[in-house]
């Protein structure tokens, strides 16, 4: 697998000199470098081509204010965004992951942010994109997330007085009390 | 008659007007404006066509706000896919946009396909391409004729179900079931396409544009249908941008966004269709844009049958394409494969995907993190609905409460999207 990346951003370098005008994720990396500063991302990464990096809370919000109306490359719409959760990664347990893609341009980009489960505030990007404030409800249900600066910050696809966010690992999808079925063949 | 601020004086001539039974309008007081009504529009409305609630502000006939609530059939889709291994999360995808299930299932099919790295004969991929469009058309037909309904034409609703009628046959004949199709497996299609499959498939392809042409002749040009939905419900392209439409909502707004010809995917980039754009957005253009959608996905279907290459349909991936039954009983290889993958002990490597297919409604995307384990690490899905359906509020703010089951209508929110 690592191979075929490594083939791809060959490819895809190879296309960049042929053509002046292709937004590749080479070409990206060096904007966002540029913007940003190259110790605002790390974890650099093509997985099956798509550009990822992760960054920090702290500069989620300008990296993508900043993108939306960054005229050579306007990633201007967020795809989508999601919450994950790795329990075992020490302070750094949740995340959130953005996508956002440029229809000018055709390239996506994948944005994580990782933070520590006591503290989880994110700033919303719901001032940015309209399309944000569902998506931001829905991480906050499931995950527990809280987007400071989100006008309507309340649960959107389970009951309000559920008292967990259940998308969180400790929570098991049975009942942990049944006898009578087994996880040995079947579970995770 | 005079319009007086009180209560009673509105009483009183509305008792007039009953009295004298007779069908003139009967003035609204203006300061009822103070006194605000509100509507339950659902949980379970008729017109909502799905289980979702809409507590609305009126005005007299006027809306003032909407605000909707959702996840009355939550089903935590998310949650049960990281305990379920890949081909068992198929049936999951069904049962998100029921109208359109086939492309869930294949959208689906190929984002474990990146994962994994498999590659797709050509004759299999024509085939999904087929069943995919077949999807889009009983798809879009569903909204448009309930859209007719909606606004009071039920005959265009008859006509057009009986076409819906045969495409399910069709799938019926490619993979046993109608609704929730479970169609295809990770690597290609369960089974080629039967004689009867064929035979039907091309005989809904003759019959069924005159019944479009029909139904398109019943609306298209209608005074009464026109009056209802010109000019209700438009949005701008900044605005549908920003609000992350996609699909024919977006493209009815001027967007010529499609991730079929964006990011083409199973073999859309050998065929030559066209992308149907509106301009500002209403639920005419709504309406017009998946009719014309339909007409160019009779055409990729028409190309895909015609040029349907020979060979295999489905990957020579025994890891994990099943074996053929038969061979499950006597040959030791395919007995090993057939245990391994049912019990969801394939290899998957460590990484993330995203893919995502150009659904019914938009772009419905699978966000995929694996941990190398039997199940996904994390999945999340894309669901257009989800995503459009918060800029209804918006969209009804100062139009009727018929206006807004027009417009609900014409963004053909599918509950099941919606809900996950």
């Amino acid at each position: 697998m690592a191979e075929s990346n490594e083939e791809s951003t060959v490819a895809q370098t190879a296309v960049a000199e042929t053509d002046p005008n292709k937004l590749t994720n080479a070409r990206v990396l060096t904007t966002l470098h540029q913007l940003f500063g190259e110790d605002a991302f790390t974890d650099v990464d093509e997985p099956y081509g798509l550009l990822t990096a992760t960054t920090t809370r702290e500069r989620i919000h300008e990296i993508i204010q900043t993108l939306h109306g960054e005229p050579t490359m306007q990633f201007n719409f967020l795809t989508t965004m999601c919450g994950i959760h790795y329990p075992e990664q020490e302070d750094q347990e949740l995340g959130m992951i953005y996508h956002l893609h440029s229809l000018v341009h055709n390239v996506r980009l994948r944005l994580k942010i990782f933070f520590p489960i006591t503290d989880p505030a994110v700033p919303t990007l719901s001032d940015i994109h309209a399309t944000a404030n569902w998506m931001e409800r829905e991480a906050f249900d499931f995950f527990g997330i809280i987007f400071t600066g989100h006008p309507n910050l309340i649960r959107i696809l389970n009951v309000e007085d559920m008292d967990y966010h259940p998308m969180r690992r400790e929570y098991p999808l049975e009942d942990g009390t049944r006898e009578d079925k087994t996880d040995l063949f079947f579970g995770r | 008659m005079a319009v007086n601020d009180t209560l009673e004086s509105t009483h009183k001539i509305h008792q007039e007007a009953r009295e004298q039974q007779h069908n003139q309008l009967v003035p609204t007081l203006n300061d009822f404006s103070q006194e605000l009504t509100t509507l339950n529009l659902g949980p379970t409305h008729p017109a909502t066509h799905g289980i979702f609630q809409n507590i609305l502000q009126m005005d007299g006939e006027r809306i003032i706000s909407g605000v909707p609530t959702i996840g009355y059939i939550h089903r935590a889709f998310e949650k049960i896919a990281e305990r379920r291994p890949f081909y068992q999360i198929t049936t999951l995808t069904d049962r998100m946009n029921y109208c359109s299930s086939p492309i869930n299932n294949m959208g689906w099919h190929m984002t474990v396909e990146k994962l994994l790295g498999i590659t797709v004969p050509k004759r299999a991929q024509y085939m999904r391409v087929i069943m995919m469009e077949l999807a889009r058309i009983t798809d879009h037909l569903i909204c448009n004729s309930i859209l007719g309904v909606d606004t009071g034409a039920f005959t265009g609703f008859l006509y057009l179900f009986q076409e819906r009628e045969k495409v399910y046959e069709i799938y019926e004949e490619v993979c046993g079931a109608r609704l929730t199709t479970n169609m295809g497996r990770i690597g290609g299609m369960e089974r080629d396409f039967t004689p009867v499959a064929i035979e039907k498939l091309r005989k809904w392809l003759k019959e069924f544009p005159a019944v479009m042409r029909e139904f398109e002749s019943m609306f298209n040009r209608n005074r009464i249908f026109m009056d209802r939905v010109v000019n209700v419900g438009p949005i701008t392209a900044e605005k549908a941008l920003n609000y992350g439409f996609t699909g024919p909502n977006l493209r009815a707004a001027g967007v010529d966004y499609d991730v079929r010809v964006m990011n083409p995917y199973s073999s859309y980039e050998d065929f030559d269709f066209e992308i149907p754009v509106g301009t500002n957005g209403d639920t005419y253009d709504r309406f017009l844009v998946r009719n014309e959608e339909i007409w160019q996905s009779l055409r990729i279907i028409n190309q895909a049958l015609d040029n349907l290459p020979e060979g295999p349909f489905h990957a020579d991936a025994p890891h994990y394409y099943l074996p053929p039954k038969q061979a499950v009983y006597k040959n030791m290889e395919a007995l090993i494969y057939h245990f391994k993958i049912i019990m969801g002990e394939i290899e998957a490597p460590v990484g993330e995907v995203y893919h995502s297919v150009e659904g019914g409604n938009g772009e419905l995307g699978f966000y995929l993190v694996s941990d190398g384990g039997r199940t996904p690490y994390r999945l999340h899905f894309r669901r257009p609905c989800f995503i459009y359906y918060q800029a209804y509020p918006e969209m009804v703010v100062g139009t009727s409460l018929s206006d807004a089951i027009v417009i609900l209508s014409s963004m053909n929110v599918i509950a099941g999207e919606l809900d996950a």
